[in-house]
C-alpha cells in the first residue's frame, strides 16, 4: 500500500508524481491490494522514451495509482495473483508486443498488430483474415459436442464469437471471442486533432454515448483546467439517467422476449423509445450524441425541455411501473429468469464484475457513489434487495435502478428550475492541455463503471490515451454464467448481462 | 388496453419531430467565405467545403456545431428527416436532396415492392445504427405493416443492410454474408460509418467506405439515422 498514490477521480496530476517503482515491487503491491477488496481500474502499457511502462489504476473506497518500467515480458499477475487482470495482460500483450510470463490463457484480444513494431506475441500474421491463429478451450470426450455461433447473430446486433463446449443440452464452458469490432480508437485518438475527440468517444459504444463523453470530456476539463456551470451539470446528470433508463427497459422488454412473453416487450419496446425522444428533446439526438463537449454541453436546458421531460416522466412512470408488475409477477417469467444464469458472490468478486451485473450479485460498488462526479455527491444513492447473481436478480436490479432514476431526474429538475445565473453553450475546441500530466476519470455509466486514462507528453499533447467500458470485466461474466446451464438459456443470459462488443472491441 | 393505441399512420399522415432534431441542412450560399471557412474549422468530419459551400451528408455526423458559428449564417438544421439518396454523390449537397422515389431502381421496385427481407450486418456499428434499425420492429414504427422484415439467414434475404465503419476484422465475414444472398440482390450503406468510415474515417483499422468492397444501392446518412430516415428511404426507394 505504500507504494501507491492516493488520487482523486478526474483531478489531473503531475506524471512525475506517479510512484514508479521496480517490477517486483509492483507485482507485491497489486497482488495484496487485489486480495483485500481491491479491483482494478485500469492496466495498461504505454512507450515513454524508448522504454515499456506499466501503469495501473486501482480502487477500495478510494482511487490509486502505481507505474512501473519492464522489459519485452513480465511475470503475469493473473497467473500468481488474481483473474482480474486476465484481460489487461492479454490487451498489454496485443497492444505492445510485451508478454506476460506464464498468463494462463494467453491468446488474443481484438487481433491486431502491435503499436511498437515488437514480434507478435501470438505468432499471428495480420495480412490474414481474422480469425488467425488461436486456440479455443476445449473439452474431449465421447458425448461432448462443440457448438460456434457468430461473428454475424441472427438479430440487429453486434457481431462475436460463441464458442459452447457442450454434453448434451449442458453447457461446460463457453469461450467468448470478440475484436471483430476493432476500429483502432486508441491508437489513432493520439494522432488527431482535438475537435475529432468528442465524436470519436461518443461512438465508443454508441448506447453509452453520454457515459463515455462525460470521461473524455472531464479528462480534458482537468487537463485544460476548465470548469462548468451548474446548470450544464446537471444537464449531463439527466442525460446519463436518461441513458440508463433507456438501455434498462430495453432490456427488460427483450428478457421478456427471450421468455415469449410479448406484452411487456411490446410495451416496454415502445416506453425506451420514450425515452430516447427526451435525449432528442435535450440535445437534437436520441443517444445524445453532440450534447456533452469539454466545458459543459452545447444546447441548453429551458423551459420547454424541462417541461417536456417533467410531462413525460409523469406519464411513463406508471405505465413503467405497470408493466414491470406484470412482468415480475407472472409465473413462468418467474420460472424461467429464477435459478438461471447463476454467477456465485465470489466469482464475481474474483472476476470483478462492475454495474448491475456485480449488484446482482451483492457487489454493492457504484461508481456514482464513490466517485461521484457532476451532481451525483447530493444525490441519494440506490440500494438494491434481489442479489442472487441469477437473471432474475439481474432483471430485478435493473427495475430497481429505472424506478432510481425516475426520481433522480425529478429532483434534478426541480434543482435546476431553481437554479440562478445562466448557462453559455460550449462546442469544441482546440485546449491547451497541461504538459506532462495524467488523469483518470470514472462514470457509473448503464452498464457499470467507464473509465479513460490520458497521459500528456512534455508538450501538452496526448500521449497515450486509455478507454475502459465495464464490458471490459463483465464478459468473462457472461461465459461463466452458463456453466452447467443449458444451452438454451442463452440468449437469456445474454440479455440479462448485454455487454458491449464495441465497447470491448475499441 | 390501459396504455391506448400507441401507433404511428406515418406515411399517410406525417410526422413532426422535436424542433431540435437535426435533418436535412439549409445553406447559406450568400454567406461570407469566412464564416464559411469558421464552421468548416470547427467540423469534426471535415465535411464542408467552403469553395462551393456544400456539406458532404455521408460524412457529416449531424453534430450541429456549424450551426451555432454567427447564429446559424452558413447552415441551419431543419426537422426534415427524408434524407436517403440512391448516388453517392448526391449526398454532398447544398441543402437540397433528389425526390428519392424518383431516382430508384424500377426493376427494384417491381421485384420488392410488396415484399422485402433484409439481413442486417452491423460491422464495427457502435450498436446506436444498429438499435434504431431494431427499433423499426417496435409498435410505433411497424415496418412489418409494409412487407418488410429483417430475417435471420442471408439465404431468405433479398439484401444487406450495413452499419458500421467495416473494421477489417470483421471484413471477411460481411463478404460472406453478401454472397450468401441469392441474386438479384441490393446493398444498403446505413449511417456515415458505412459511408465514409464516419467518425474513425482515417483509421488504418477499417475499410471505412462500403463502396470499396461491394456496389452500394441506397444511403442513409446520419449518425445514426432517425428510424424515420431509414423508414423513409426503405418506402420512397422499394414501394410503389
Amino acid at each position: 500500500m505504500d507504494n501507491l498514490l492516493k488520487i482523486e477521480n478526474g483531478k489531473a496530476i503531475a506524471r512525475a508524481s506517479i510512484p514508479q517503482v521496480a517490477y517486483e515491487q509492483f507485482f507485491k503491491t497489486l497482488s495484496e491490494f487485489v486480495k483485500n477488496e481491491g479491483f482494478i481500474v485500469q492496466f495498461f502499457a504505454y512507450k515513454d522514451e524508448g522504454n515499456y511502462k506499466l501503469l495501473a489504476v486501482v480502487r477500495n473506497n478510494e482511487l490509486y495509482v502505481i507505474g512501473t518500467q519492464v522489459g519485452k515480458s513480465f511475470m503475469s499477475l493473473t497467473r500468481n495473483s488474481s483473474e482480474k487482470f486476465h484481460m489487461f495482460e492479454r490487451e498489454i500483450a496485443e497492444q505492445y508486443g510485451i508478454k506476460p510470463d506464464g498468463h494462463p490463457w494467453l491468446k488474443m484480444v481484438r487481433y491486431h498488430e502491435n503499436y511498437t513494431g515488437e514480434k507478435d506475441v501470438f505468432g499471428n500474421d495480420y495480412a490474414k483474415e481474422i480469425p488467425g491463429n488461436y486456440p479455443y478451450f476445449s473439452v474431449e470426450g465421447e458425448a461432448i459436442h462443440e457448438v460456434a455461433v457468430g461473428p454475424v447473430h441472427a438479430g440487429i446486433i453486434e457481431p462475436g464469437h460463441f464458442r459452447f463446449q457442450c454434453a448434451g443440452e449442458e453447457v461446460l464452458h463457453l469461450e467468448i471471442q470478440l475484436g471483430y469490432q476493432h476500429r483502432g480508437i486508441e491508437k489513432m485518438l493520439p494522432t488527431l486533432p482535438h475537435k475529432r475527440f468528442p465524436t470519436i468517444c461518443e461512438s465508443i459504444a454508441g448506447d453509452t454515448t453520454i457515459g463515455h463523453s462525460l470521461c473524455m470530456c472531464q479528462a480534458f476539463e482537468a487537463l485544460a483546467g476548465l470548469s462548468i456551470d451548474d446548470g450544464a451539470s446537471i444537464v449531463r446528470t439527466i442525460a446519463l439517467e436518461l441513458e440508463r433508463i433507456c438501455n434498462h427497459i430495453g432490456d427488460l422488454g427483450a428478457l421478456s422476449g427471450d421468455v415469449a412473453f410479448n406484452p411487456p416487450a411490446a410495451y416496454f419496446g415502445r416506453i425506451r423509445g420514450e425515452f430516447l425522444n427526451l435525449l432528442q428533446v435535450l440535445g437534437g439526438n436520441r443517444f445524445g450524441k453532440g450534447l456533452v463537449r469539454p466545458g459543459g454541453i452545447s444546447h441548453i436546458m429551458g423551459e420547454e425541455q424541462r417541461r417536456l421531460i417533467r410531462d413525460k416522466l409523469a406519464e411513463a412512470t406508471p405505465e413503467i411501473e405497470h408493466v414491470c408488475d406484470l412482468l415480475f409477477s407472472a409465473h413462468t417469467v418467474q420460472a424461467r429468469f429464477e435459478h438461471t444464469g447463476t454467477v456465485e458472490h465470489n466469482m464475481a468478486k474474483d472476476l470483478g464484475l462492475v454495474g448491475y451485473a456485480g449488484r446482482a450479485c451483492n457487489i454493492s460498488y457504484d461508481a456514482r457513489v464513490t466517485f461521484p462526479t457532476e451532481c451525483y455527491a447530493e444525490l441519494p444513492a440506490n440500494s438494491n434487495l434481489v442479489t442472487n447473481g441469477d437473471v432474475n436478480s439481474r432483471a430485478a436490479v435493473r427495475r430497481e435502478e429505472i424506478m432510481h432514476s425516475l426520481r433522480l431526474i425529478s429532483l434534478l429538475l426541480d434543482k435546476h428550475e431553481k437554479l440562478e445565473g445562466t448557462t453559455t453553450a460550449v462546442y469544441m475546441q482546440d485546449h491547451n492541455l497541461s504538459p506532462a500530466s495524467f488523469v483518470v476519470t470514472i462514470n457509473e455509466g448503464w452498464r457499470g463503471e467507464v473509465s479513460h486514462c490520458v497521459l500528456s507528453d512534455e508538450k501538452g499533447k496526448v500521449q497515450r490515451y486509455k478507454i475502459k467500458d465495464p464490458s471490459f470485466h463483465n464478459w468473462t461474466g457472461l461465459a461463466m454464467s452458463l456453466r452447467n446451464q443449458e444451452i438454451s438459456d442463452f440468449p437469456l443470459c445474454n440479455k440479462s448481462f448485454n455487454l458491449s462488443y464495441c465497447g470491448f472491441d475499441l | 388496453m390501459e396504455q391506448g393505441c400507441k401507433t404511428s399512420k406515418y406515411p399517410k399522415e406525417p410526422i413532426a419531430l422535436y424542433h431540435r432534431f437535426r435533418g436535412l441542412p439549409v445553406i447559406n450560399k450568400e454567406c461570407s467565405t469566412e464564416i464559411a471557412e469558421l464552421c468548416a474549422g470547427i467540423c469534426p468530419q471535415d465535411a464542408i467545403d467552403t469553395a462551393v459551400k456544400t456539406i458532404d451528408l455521408g460524412r457529416c455526423t449531424f453534430c450541429g456545431h456549424c450551426e451555432a458559428v454567427s447564429d446559424g449564417a452558413f447552415v441551419r438544421f431543419s426537422e426534415n428527416f427524408d434524407l436517403g439518396t440512391a448516388n453517392r454523390t448526391d449526398l454532398v449537397t447544398s441543402g437540397s436532396l433528389p425526390t428519392l422515389a424518383k431516382h430508384s431502381k424500377q426493376h427494384f421496385k417491381k421485384l420488392f415492392g410488396r415484399s422485402l427481407q433484409l439481413r442486417q450486418v452491423s460491422a464495427a456499428g457502435c450498436n446506436s445504427c444498429e438499435a434504431d434499425t431494431n427499433v423499426l420492429n417496435t409498435p410505433f414504427f411497424d415496418l412489418s405493416r409494409f412487407g418488410i422484415d429483417f430475417v435471420a439467414s442471408p439465404r431468405h434475404a433479398d439484401g444487406i443492410h450495413v452499419t458500421g465503419p467495416i473494421s477489417l476484422n470483421m471484413k471477411q465475414a460481411l463478404m460472406d454474408t453478401y454472397d450468401a444472398v441469392p441474386s438479384p440482390k441490393i446493398v444498403i450503406a446505413s449511417g456515415c460509418c458505412s459511408i465514409s468510415g464516419g467518425p474513425f474515417f482515417g483509421s488504418e483499422q477499417i475499410v471505412g467506405d462500403l463502396n470499396n468492397l461491394i456496389p452500394v444501392d441506397l444511403y442513409i446518412p446520419g449518425c445514426p439515422p432517425h428510424p424515420l430516415t431509414t423508414l423513409h428511404a426503405l418506402l420512397s426507394f422499394f414501394k410503389r
